[in-house]
């Protein structure tokens, strides 16, 4: 029935195949290698090697140092902490949303999304400019009222880090649950009112063990992020010589002036900060591999509501003031402050001018900090965008030998810290292999940032290659074009969507980077979350505030921009 | 079955207001009046509101509407503002997605119930041992949902719902999700269960021969409203209208032309058909025969010819041309024309129908979105 095909047809058949498919797999085991394992290779060689000998005398050194140990605890209490807070939060909203009948539920949603665009160090700053000891507003505004003598509130301590994280964090366990509840079958809970349950009693005994999964993912994601985390503890910390790891390895460095010898401390810091998150990464792994049960519903039904009756609006009004205040004041006060012609003024209409906005527009470094943002996240967002294609590409359709490392590099610089992913850009790219010397120019902060966000596109490149069935490429082979063809003409035009999404899951984050960039920068290449820091912590608070509210412009315009685009195509 | 009524509707009607489709009544004034011990099906294609009735029986809607009583006690009411919770109802209710709970084991599932009640320890042992046992699940107690086969969990919906010998069972299309031979096997059990216990039974489903088979009485419901109620026997034998014509069972429709009490196909008046229209029919009407009742023979009736032959594995199918329209028929293997050949059709006593409507199947399809 089936004509043999010669020898010689196969060959060429082959031969072509193993052209660009061989290409792209060599292409992406090369690249990986560069930007994921050299850098971690480097942080691990130089905490336990020096000079070429094995040597742990730094390494005990650091991590017995008593500052290190307390920073250490610091880290773990706030993790801990914003995980159980931001748990309970995100999980109250999570039930609010899912299943009672609350009204407004839109609104809500609208305001869950506002902690995914905005960077935490925002919120830090402006609850710094609220509470900061004797200097913030309410603060002041509170001790000349009730003639205090000390400052009510401390923001700058452990509870007003935990606080602020929470508020930006708690929206992980909220997505993750909710996106569960709406998934599940309403049957699993109606069976149970119909086997005698009450309405309390399946909410305990059925709904809450069911969405368990889901909370103990949001919870790990929150614990991972907080462990990770720079911006919120280094704004509210460093003025009390609060440290957590991440600020400690900054302030080693930064302290030593770049020196050779601080970094060299600031890796060791980074292997005991790596040992935290990996700890944390194996009960990740244990935990949600133990329980995931198939809750996806059967038909499509409503879930019957909960009637809150007379608690509605009072539970709707409590729900929407939390939100507002933790999501919403922080970034209104940063535009206030902005306007303020010098910080500690009353915030009333005649002190307020532009001249912040003529100073930050008129300083070159400013202006160079907004354009070095912007060209290093669109550059990152578009070579990520292609190399995550290529890299989802070799591992769904190609799957050569070896594909499972080639998915585990390209995924774990996502579970690095990113300050210690900044130290290991540092050792790789110093001139200390190859030669190249990338240090105090804005290369290193892209290779930085292709390293961190390539996993972002990849993922979304791998979901939609899952989607579009191979067949449709041999099909197109069948109609007789050739491999690159197929690729050119159907695979790519497909996962087309996906790719401009996975471009803006780098463009987005990448604009309001600040842990990575802050360990790079150098004289010339200050990104927006650099600019921003380095003025507050030079004192010119107005004008930090200005920037920021600049950098909330642009956020909110591409974010805009982003929802036109696939609102779009959805109508097509 | 005894002559008690175990479930009754009165007047029963529900509205669902949407923002993209208006007000839709999914439910309109339902009466219905099941016995003690009865299996009665709600049949219909999806959103007749069959479901949402059943839900309404659960306690998981409220009604527009009218009344629900149960076992003789009134308990769903819009006039009254009464709605005994579904916890409080004493049913037993199986799903279509089975919704067995995937974080308990067989055991625990089907103890469920009775730990609620706060059954004694032993009690609850010995019960749902039981249960399982007329589930044929027994020695599978110790296993997770997940690991068990659609039907088994199938069966452990089946002994949650009886382990506490509820007098009503609700069935929500429970075999759709099973495959062919798997919900025979099921079906049968579900009847021998109700034979043992003695339950009523209110099964939904849209599968006309499912329902057929298992029913005592049936529903047949389309767009909201009753179609029919009546035993399975009479809704083939006697349908009141083309619909429900046309859902049980395999239907032969002609559009037909009266003049002068004489019987045209529609749009050719050349020869007319052989039968006597009723005396309130209209100038068009359409009739329904059922493929098997339409005689094929060589010279006495319609004459047609053959236009094309298939076989089926149990009967031969013929279509033939009736003026504009073809007809399909079925005969057993042994009435043998071919393809072409000239022959003749009788029909006899067919069910005669107004032609249809548009504005109807506008509003059914209106109905499946929503």
């Amino acid at each position: 029935m089936f004509k043999r095909k010669s020898n010689s047809d196969l060959a060429a058949m082959e031969g072509r195949k193993f052209g660009l498919d061989g290409i792209m797999t060599a292409l992406s085991f090369v690249l990986l290698f560069i930007i994921v394992v050299i850098p971690i290779f480097m942080i691990i060689y130089n905490a336990f090697f020096y000079q070429g000998k094995f040597d742990l005398t730094l390494f005990t050194s650091v991590i017995f140092d008593k500052e290190n140990l307390k920073a250490m605890g610091n880290t773990i209490i706030i993790a801990v902490a914003v995980t159980i807070f931001g748990t309970i939060m995100g999980l109250f909203y999570a039930w609010l949303l899912g299943r009672s009948d609350i009204p407004a539920k839109g609104f809500m949603r609208a305001l869950f999304t506002i902690p995914y665009m905005f960077p935490p160090f925002f919120g830090a700053m402006a609850w710094d400019l609220l509470f900061s000891g004797r200097a913030g507003y309410i603060n002041r505004w509170l001790m000349s009222t009730f003639h205090l003598r000390t400052p009510p509130v401390n923001i700058n301590s452990l509870g007003g880090i935990i606080f602020v994280e929470c508020s930006y964090y708690f929206p992980f366990v909220f997505m993750q649950v909710v996106s569960a509840l709406e998934r599940m079958d309403p049957t699993l809970e109606e069976s149970a009112r119909i086997a005698g349950a009450r309405q309390s009693q399946v909410i305990w005994k059925i709904t809450l063990p069911l969405v368990k999964p889901a909370i103990s993912a949001g919870a790990l994601l929150i614990l991972i992020s907080s462990l990770a985390h720079f911006g919120v503890p280094s704004i509210l910390g460093f003025s009390k010589n609060i440290f957590t790891l991440p600020t400690m390895i900054y302030a080693l460095i930064n302290k030593s002036g770049g020196s050779f010898e601080g970094i060299r401390q600031g890796t060791a810091l980074s292997i005991l900060l790596v040992a935290v998150v990996a700890v944390a990464l194996v009960i990740q792994k244990k935990v949600l591999s133990s329980g995931s049960y198939d809750i996806i519903k059967g038909k499509s039904m409503r879930p019957t509501l909960i009637k809150l009756r007379g608690a509605k609006y009072p539970l709707l009004f409590l729900a929407c003031l939390t939100l507002l205040v933790i999501v919403v004041v922080p970034l209104v006060m940063i535009f206030l402050v902005a306007l303020v012609k010098a910080y500690g003024l009353p915030l009333v209409w005649k002190n307020f001018s532009l001249s912040n906005y003529q100073k930050v527009f008129a300083s070159p470094a400013t202006m160079d900090s907004i354009w070095n943002s912007l060209f290093l996240s669109v550059t990152a967002g578009v070579v990520c965008m292609f190399l995550g294609v290529m890299i989802a590409y070799v591992i769904n359709r190609i799957k050569p030998r070896g594909r499972n490392v080639l998915e585990i590099l390209s995924i774990l610089p996502y579970s690095i810290p990113g300050t210690v992913l900044a130290i290991g850009v540092i050792l790789a790219w110093s001139g200390a292999i190859f030669k190249i010397t990338l240090y105090n120019t804005i290369w290193i902060i892209l290779v930085a940032y292709m390293a961190r966000y390539l996993s972002f596109s990849m993922k979304s490149a791998s979901a939609s290659l899952q989607q579009v069935n191979s067949s449709l490429e041999e099909a197109s082979r069948a109609c007789g074009a050739t491999h690159t063809e197929s690729l050119r003409d159907i695979t790519l035009p497909l996962i087309k969507p996906a790719m401009v999404s996975g471009f803006f899951l780098i463009f987005l984050p990448a604009m309001r980077e600040l842990t990575t960039s802050i360990l790079l920068y150098g004289p010339y290449s200050r990104t927006l979350g650099v600019q921003i820091f380095a003025l507050r912590d030079a004192g010119m608070i107005p004008q930090a505030a200005a920037l920021a509210s600049v950098a909330i412009v642009i956020i909110i315009v591409c974010n805009s921009i982003v929802t036109w685009i696939t609102k779009d195509r959805k109508g097509a | 079955m005894s002559d008690k009524n175990q479930v009754v509707l009165r007047h029963v009607t529900k509205k669902f207001t949407t923002r993209t489709m208006g007000t839709v009544t999914a439910v309109d004034d339902f009466n219905l009046e099941i016995k003690e011990g009865e299996c009665f099906s709600f049949l219909g294609p999806s959103g007749c509101g069959k479901t949402t009735t059943l839900r309404m029986i659960a306690g998981f809607e409220d009604l527009s509407e009218g009344e629900i009583e149960l076992c003789g006690r009134l308990v769903s009411s819009s006039a009254k503002n009464l709605y005994i919770p579904p916890e409080e109802r004493d049913l037993g209710m199986v799903f279509q997605a089975f919704a067995v709970w995937p974080h308990m084991n067989i055991f625990d599932n089907v103890a469920f119930p009775l730990k609620i009640r706060k059954v004694a320890r032993r009690e609850i042992e010995s019960r749902v041992k039981d249960a399982l046992k007329h589930c044929s699940l027994d020695g599978l107690e110790k296993l997770y949902p997940g690991e068990l086969s659609g039907g088994q969990q199938q069966r452990i919906a089946l002994a949650r719902a009886i382990v506490t010998n509820p007098k009503v069972m609700l069935l929500d299309e429970p075999l759709s999700n099973l495959d062919p031979k798997l919900r025979e096997t099921m079906r049968f059990e579900i009847k021998e269960l109700q034979r043992q216990f003695g339950f009523t039974i209110i099964f939904v489903t849209h599968d006309q021969s499912e329902a057929m088979a298992i029913s005592d009485r049936m529903m047949v419901c389309d767009m909201g409203r009753i179609m029919q109620i009546d035993t399975p026997e009479n809704l083939y034998r006697k349908p009141n209208s083309r619909f429900v014509h046309n859902f049980l069972g395999e239907s032969t429709f002609i559009n037909v032309t009266i003049k002068d009490s004489r019987v045209y196909p529609k749009g050719d008046e050349t020869q007319a058909i052989n039968i006597t229209p009723p005396d309130d029919a209209l100038s068009e009407m359409v009739i329904a025969t059922r493929p098997n009742a339409i005689r094929l023979t060589k010279d006495s009736g319609f004459r047609t010819r053959i236009e094309k032959r298939i076989f089926l594995t149990d009967k031969t199918e013929y279509l033939v041309p009736v003026g504009e329209q073809l007809v399909k028929l079925q005969t057993p293997h042994r009435v043998v024309f071919a393809p072409g050949e000239s022959c003749c059709i009788e029909i006899a006593s067919p069910g005669w129908y107004p032609p249809e409507d548009k504005e109807a199947e506008a509003e059914r399809a209106r109905r499946q979105r929503f």
